[in-house]
């Protein structure tokens, strides 16, 4: 117990803000900042496990959350039957041409020896196949982009539930992430860093741009939710029932009855709200507390052991007989996946897919300050780190705004540096999390809470 | 005539755009590889360091112009730059200070030193945002066109009218001027060369008594310098916008690994391969085969190998194919 402590201290704390935040913000805005922290959390813990279980550096996770959000998309919107009818036939043409593509620069590579002839031969079909995929995708792409392009111009999903996302997003994220990693791995650090962050850009553009099965630029709205309605809550009796048994004691001052039953309408209104926010909190708690105990597991098993032995020698390990390459492999594709859940996490809470809206500051560069803050190699560190850092990047604004308040309070109302500071109180948030980046990395390098191995 | 037409249009829409806009990436470009080769870590607050010099440059500029300083014809902001430069050194050698020094003395990995940039980054961000702000900002002034295409229409009687820009031309003398100027730098003066053999071995460098402070100090100073003026350059060519600068580093990345990393002329041209490759390959021939081709055989669509969308996916796939078939890029820079 009380080897723990510190964790214990860190995450009371944690939650204690969250729930200040509730008591003097609204308790609205406490449960969005706690689910998006549980999101963080699940995405620092994937980003956990390639650096600090196996020390890979993986600046795409934004494209990996991405593709989460895309097999939200994917799993979850009816199909379009007018588009399939429309174009289908060419894209599954395309995705046939693809597969061949495939298999036969996998032949070639199989069974010639490596030389230029052989290089040229792929790159010649790599080249031609493009221009035929080309060829054969262009008019089924312009027919289903015809289709009703204000609501739909997509060829749609599956029309499943769409927690099932969570898991295809995992599938598709490591998906990437194997062909990312046969690609990008043997590359020394930095380079993969860099290698990364530009493949997860391109994965970006992909998305932006293919309107035919991202509907792009244009959004995907509305999806569906595992969770209830509000508008259907409003109406429920039992759900009335409840709130009012709930506020008894604040109902029961209020004499007056047509003013009781605006004041219960009030709070059904503002109750089924924080009731669809619990909802969403309890699914991403079950998530958040699997993969916790999987990856803790994971981390004492033989295999974590074989992980760190790998992160801190890579030529002893090798020498051992272990499986560098596969091995980092592997682990690169478990991450990813896992940050492929959170994106699809992330889409399923919003209920809507903005390609626009990825990018790297938010969504790559600020796990890592969520990784680094919190404490690599310790999943309660991770999670730790995407609970503060969160929290801090979503209450950055007002406290910015207190301590500007604070220190200009000698000047002014119009005074023009007063004006222009508040003015450009959203980009306090920037500087908050560069100093809090800089101050840990030099003052405690191993994170709020560092990894501590035990061996039983 | 047609032949005269078609080649006057890859010059207006490919050759001068590419040829400023790869200018404009091998500043950075040749920044990116002195940090590297010299100080051993990738640099992820290029991008954002380059926005810090711009927009001290249009301090200085809006300043100038407030108290009725111009140079007539040229911009503003030339005499604007060399006051940004001195102090954008002092930012340099402050975040050097204070940041850096610390990880270098206790020889940290070079990921430790490139997280730590991460931080520089979101610092100089924030500091750039609130100063002037996240939206566009133009700061150019003076005369816009050298040639404009009407002119050139009715002067050489063509269909096809040839644009040149100040900023265009402005961008490659300056790059050619300050490239050969730290060429000679590199390559003919003692502390030039001192810094070249720092790169290649540091050990020996140091047994030979060289200055670690001094190459370090000297490193800073002429990275301040290319970043000062190629974010400038860009900023008078196109506008000033933070975000556009932080995105600006992905392809400059590319343009140094492609170069080779480590290796300043490298570098510098791989600016100018990712520049031209991505127009190249983004840009709709349509117009051109009308002007070569015979009428029958005029093509139907636009002859577009990509669409404009995918130009920064053209310079990172080429940078993806080098890393694999050429890990230490085109001109040998450091072996990966």
């Amino acid at each position: 117990m009380r080897k723990n402590l510190n964790v214990i201290a860190a995450y009371s704390i944690m939650m204690g803000l969250i729930i200040l935040v509730g008591i003097f913000q609204s308790w609205n805005v406490a449960l969005s900042i706690f689910n998006l922290c549980l999101i963080s959390a699940v995405m620092t813990m994937g980003a956990n496990i390639q650096w600090g279980y196996a020390g890979l550096i993986n600046f795409g996770i934004m494209g990996y959350t991405a593709l989460g959000g895309l097999a939200a998309v994917l799993i979850s919107v009816d199909p379009v039957q007018e588009a399939w009818r429309a174009g289908g036939f060419d894209i599954l043409m395309c995705l046939w041409l693809i597969i061949a593509m495939v298999f036969a620069i996998r032949f070639i590579s199989k069974n010639f020896q490596k030389s230029k002839f052989r290089t040229y031969g792929i790159a010649a079909i790599i080249v031609i196949g493009i221009v035929i995929i080309r060829i054969t995708a262009e008019p089924g792409i312009e027919a289903i982009e015809g289709v009703n392009p204000a609501k739909t111009g997509f060829l749609g999903g599956f029309g499943l539930p769409i927690i099932f996302s969570w898991i295809v997003g995992a599938f598709f994220a490591g998906g990437l992430a194997f062909i990312v990693g046969k690609v990008a791995l043997g590359l020394r650090a930095d380079y993969l860093a860099i290698a990364t962050l530009l493949i997860s850009e391109i994965v970006i553009a992909i998305i932006k741009h293919e309107d035919w099965l991202t509907r792009g630029v244009k959004n995907v709205i509305g999806l569906k939710r595992p969770a209830p309605y509000e508008v259907d809550l409003q109406t429920t009796e039992w759900f009335i029932n409840l709130v009012e048994k709930f506020n008894s004691g604040k109902l029961a001052l209020i004499s007056n009855l047509a003013d009781r039953q605006a004041a219960l309408n009030q709070m059904v209104i503002e109750g089924s709200t924080v009731f669809v926010k619990l909802c969403y909190s309890g699914l991403f708690l079950i998530v958040v507390i699997v993969l916790l105990i999987l990856t803790q597991k994971a981390l004492y098993s033989p295999w974590g052991r074989m992980m760190r032995a790998i992160r801190d020698n890579e030529e002893a390990a090798n020498a051992m007989g272990k499986n560098v390459v596969k091995q980092h492999l592997l682990i690169f594709i478990l991450g990813s996946a896992i940050v492929g859940i959170a994106g699809a996490m992330l889409v399923t809470q919003d209920g809507l897919f903005t390609p626009g809206s990825y990018r790297p500051m938010r969504y790559t560069f600020l796990i890592w300050v969520m990784v680094i803050v919190g404490g690599s190699g310790n999943n309660f560190g991770a999670i730790l780190g995407g609970f503060a850092v969160w929290f801090l990047w979503i209450e950055a604004a007002p406290i910015s705004l207190f301590l500007i308040n604070f220190f200009t309070a000698g000047m002014a109302d119009n005074h023009v540096l007063k004006v222009h500071l508040i003015e450009s109180v959203p980009y306090f948030r920037y500087l908050m999390m560069g100093l809090g980046l800089l101050l840990i990395m030099r003052y405690r390098p191993k994170g709020i809470l560092p990894e501590k191995i035990e061996i039983k | 005539m047609d032949f005269l037409n078609a080649i006057i249009l890859l010059l207006n829409y490919i050759f001068i755009p590419a040829l400023t806009y790869g200018s404009q990436l091998a500043l950075g470009a040749i920044f990116v590889t002195l940090i590297y080769g010299i100080l051993r870590f990738a640099n992820f607050a290029t991008g954002d360091m380059m926005s810090f010099g711009t927009m001290v440059t249009i301090l200085f500029t809006w300043y100038f112009q407030s108290i009725g300083i111009s140079l007539g014809v040229l911009p503003t902001a030339l005499i604007a730059i060399p006051f940004a430069i001195l102090f954008m050194i002092i930012y340099m050698l402050f975040i050097d200070k204070f940041v850096f020094k610390y990880y270098r003395v206790n020889k940290s990995p070079p990921v430790q030193l490139a997280m730590v940039s991460i931080g520089v980054m979101f610092v100089t961000q924030a500091v750039v945002r609130i100063v002037i702000g996240p939206s566009d900002q133009r700061f150019f002034d003076g005369e816009k066109f050298i040639i404009k295409a009407r002119e050139f229409k009715e002067m050489t009687g063509l269909n096809e009218g040839l644009a040149l820009k100040s900023t265009q031309v402005l961008t490659i003398f300056v790059t050619i001027v300050l490239v050969s100027l730290l060429f000679w730098f590199l390559n003919k003066t003692k502390t030039g060369k001192s810094m070249k053999a720092y790169s290649d071995n540091e050990d020996l460098a140091l047994l030979s008594g060289i200055d670690p402070k001094r190459i370090v100090m000297i490193t800073w100073i002429i990275a301040g310098i290319l970043a000062t003026i190629g974010g400038a350059l860009y900023g008078l060519d196109k506008s000033f916008k933070p975000f556009t600068y932080f995105n600006n580093m992905l392809p400059i990345f590319a343009a140094a690994i492609v170069g080779g990393i480590g290796n300043p002329f490298g570098a510098f041209l791989g600016g100018y391969v990712i520049a031209f490759s991505e127009i190249f390959l983004t840009y709709a021939y349509k117009k051109f085969f009308m002007y070569i081709l015979p009428e029958n055989m005029e093509p139907e669509s636009l002859v577009q190998l990509l669409s404009t969308d995918y130009k920064f996916a053209v310079s990172f796939s080429i940078l993806v194919i080098v890393l694999l078939y050429r890990p230490s890029g085109i001109f040998k820079g450091k072996v990966l």
